[in-house]
């Protein structure tokens, strides 16, 4: 091959390196883009009064007399719908009996819709749900309400060869003539006097425990879950890994029995986490009893033992790592193999389990097949550091899940879903961040 | 080879009277199947240089490193014969070897400090078994630098790591390493292999400060370096002891015929 060649292959090389890397980063920014801005909606958005009524009542938060007058204020807005309502429903009997049986039911919806956006109508008995005696907090989520107020959905059949489709009907033409009939060009006018939308940042997203399965508050319990099963999960697995790992490399005599054992903690890194999940159940509470029911502390023990393997092998590849040199000096003066050990060993190859220790951090963090059966429901209060022994918890990875698929109005709850993902992202990112600076500390300190 | 250090008749005469620190009495060892120390019988007299020489593979590095059982590391090691340290068996069945080894000091052929600070390489050996207060170690520390001369390049950095210092101080730091935890023996595997020339000559110079306090064996491949720093001199040839002396006489007339070949360069 000549030089030009040479050059050439190795320029295409680079090209082909730096495409993809690029390629790379830019999946990146496609997948993170979305979740971040979508993310963020659960922290700044534009708050309505009720949102602020709520914060009050509930959270006991805000001046309660620019509350009070902001709640007068509304009302004041609020009282046509309601006239228009009562009127209407004076009219209903008047009118005539063919169209009356639709028309009541387009009035419950619209009632129904009315309540969701404004909450009870005044004079009303509060209902047990907390859903029933707020009106929409979130602007974003008040137009929707209102659009649902608006028009009715129906479905089209005509065509037997496709699938139905959607249509909206304007709600306006089935009350046209009806004392009903200029209440939606009243909504649509004045829902910002009704609702009175001004932009929040809400950082308190992520300390506030959740109300009325996540209609309302934050996600601080799915976060200190997430915390707890984490680090129960890493104090478990770290002295466990790092001391089977110090066996492995220093102590066990080279023979067929060791070598079983790296198979075994091989295969252990393979096995899908869910089948994780059904042993931690049926070993640590149906066997072992650590808990009645789930538990963090089973929970931590599952997530510590699908780390076991990671901690293992990046330890015991980081204590190979150390020169020989540095064991011989410590043994020739006289250390014995456990100080020697403690004192050189593993000092020098700190940096190495630290980045074991790094990766199956993330991994806790965000594993959700080992905690479903184990430790993790879907609501429930911050635990206590002693209410880990005992009682479950939600957690993010897991409430992700169970809010995207198995809430009862998954729709309502997008921001929280969305907030919840950002959150575990950066969770993740900063254990991870935090742990790589003290790494970097550690072995810029040993370089000198 | 411009001074060949003539014995000193009293000192040579304080190693006859006292009983031989190290000694090997018909000592062999394997590896595994591998022979690589064959029947050497050897006295090392106490408070003197002895260098060990031969060619690379002889077994002087196996024979060194037999003393202080740092060959334990391997597996399928065998010894025969006998090892005798102060009259212990170092291969007893009964000796402490962490207690041998705290007694017989080594250096290595690379230097090897540990990545923490100047003060903690010296303090490290002494703190494994004495709990001295802070004063108490920095005397420690001070007197093995200034043994290993090393005290005044280094008393303002010992918080420095050991690593930012320069090949030969690093080799100095691991001598005076070896010498804080006040040992009798101090092994040396080709101490100097790993240095220039310059910092070679400041490692022989002490050397030849620490003789009469220490009893020193040095495993070297240069002879020079042998003929200049050492009392004695063993020339080892394929695991055997060829032949035995004062280093004056091995270098002017040695009396076996392969010592004379390889200390001519005609093999080696």
């Amino acid at each position: 091959m000549d030089l030009r060649t040479r050059k050439l292959f190795d320029r295409s090389l680079t090209g082909v390196s730096v495409m993809a890397v690029a390629l790379m980063a830019l999946a990146l920014a496609i997948l993170l883009a979305p979740i971040v801005a979508r993310g963020l909606g659960a922290f700044f958005f534009r708050a309505t009064s009720e949102f602020r009524r709520f914060n009050l009542e509930q959270f006991d938060r805000g001046d309660p007399r620019a509350v009070a007058a902001e709640t007068r204020a509304v009302a004041a807005a609020r009282r046509p719908v309601y006239d228009m309502l009562a009127a209407f429903e004076d009219e209903l009997a008047e009118l005539d009996t063919s169209r009356r049986p639709a028309l009541r039911k387009q009035l419950r919806e619209v009632k129904e819709g009315l309540v969701e956006l404004l909450g009870p109508p005044p004079g009303e008995i509060a209902a047990v749900m907390l859903r029933q005696q707020y009106g929409q907090t979130r602007w974003d989520r008040a137009r929707g309400k209102l659009a649902g107020i608006l028009f009715a959905v129906k479905w089209d059949y005509s065509d037997p060869s496709r699938m139905g489709r959607k249509v909206l009907v304007p709600r306006r033409s089935a009350f046209a003539g009806t004392r009903l009939e200029p209440l939606f060009p009243y909504l649509e006018r004045n829902l910002k006097a009704m609702l009175r939308p001004r932009p929040v940042f809400y950082w308190r997203f992520l300390a506030d425990r959740s109300l009325d399965s996540h209609f309302f508050g934050g996600i601080w319990p799915e976060i200190l879950g997430t915390v707890y099963l984490t680090l129960g999960a890493m104090l478990l697995a770290i002295p466990f890994g790092v001391i089977a790992a110090v066996y492995l490399s220093e102590f066990a005599a080279a023979g067929r029995v060791v070598s079983l054992l790296r198979v075994c903690i091989s295969t252990l890194a393979g096995v899908p986490s869910i089948v994780f999940g059904l042993f931690g159940l049926a070993f640590f509470i149906n066997t072992l009893h650590l808990s009645r029911s789930k538990s963090v502390l089973a929970g931590s023990a599952t997530l510590a033992l699908l780390i076991l393997p990671t901690i293992i092998r990046a330890s015991e590849e980081a204590l190979k790592a150390v020169p020989r040199s540095y064991k011989e000096a410590a043994l020739s003066l006289g250390a014995s193999p456990l100080r020697m050990v403690l004192t050189v060993l593993l000092p020098a190859a700190l940096p190495g389990i630290l980045t074991g220790i790094i990766i199956s951090m993330g991994r806790a963090a965000g594993e959700t097949a080992p905690i479903i059966f184990t430790a993790a429901v879907s609501v429930g209060q911050p635990l206590k550091l002693w209410e880990t022994l005992s009682q479950p918890t939600p957690a993010l990875p897991w409430n992700i899940y169970n809010l995207a698929t198995e809430h009862q109005a998954v729709d309502e709850i997008r921001h929280v879903q969305f907030g919840m993902v950002l959150t575990l992202v950066l969770l993740v990112l900063l254990l991870n961040l935090a742990a790589i600076l003290i790494r970097a500390r550690i072995s810029k300190k040993m370089r000198g | 080879m411009t001074q060949i250090p003539i014995a000193n008749p009293s000192l040579e005469a304080t190693a006859a009277a006292g009983a031989a620190h190290v000694n090997c009495q018909e000592f062999s060892f394997y590896y595994g199947d591998n022979q690589a120390v064959t029947d050497v019988t050897l006295d090392f007299p106490s408070f003197q240089v002895t260098a060990i020489i031969g060619p690379s593979g002889c077994g002087k590095s196996t024979l060194l490193r037999s003393i202080n059982r740092m060959n334990d590391l391997i597996p399928g090691r065998r010894t025969t014969g006998r090892l005798v340290f102060d009259g212990q068996d170092v291969y007893g069945p009964r000796l402490d070897v962490v207690a041998l080894r705290r007694r017989i000091g080594m250096v290595f052929q690379k230097p090897n400090p540990f990545p923490k600070s100047i003060f903690n390489n010296i303090a490290y050996g002494r703190r494994l078994y004495d709990s001295l207060e802070r004063r108490e170690l920095q005397a420690v520390v001070e007197t093995s630098l200034q043994r290993a001369g090393l005290w005044e390049e280094v008393k303002d950095r010992l918080d420095d790591n050991a690593l930012s210092l320069s090949g030969g101080q690093q080799q100095r730091l691991c001598i005076a390493r070896a010498l804080a935890v006040d040992p009798e023996v101090l092994l040396m595997d080709e101490p100097t292999s790993a240095l220039d020339p310059r910092a070679t000559a400041r490692v022989e110079d002490l050397i030849a400060e620490l003789r009469g306090r220490y009893t020193i064996i040095i495993v070297t491949h240069n002879m020079q370096q042998a003929a200049r720093v050492s009392d004695h001199t063993a020339f080892l040839y394929e695991g055997n002891l060829v032949e035995y002396g004062p280093t004056a006489r091995m270098f002017t007339q040695p009396r076996e015929k392969r010592t004379e070949d390889y200390m001519t360069g005609r093999f080696g």
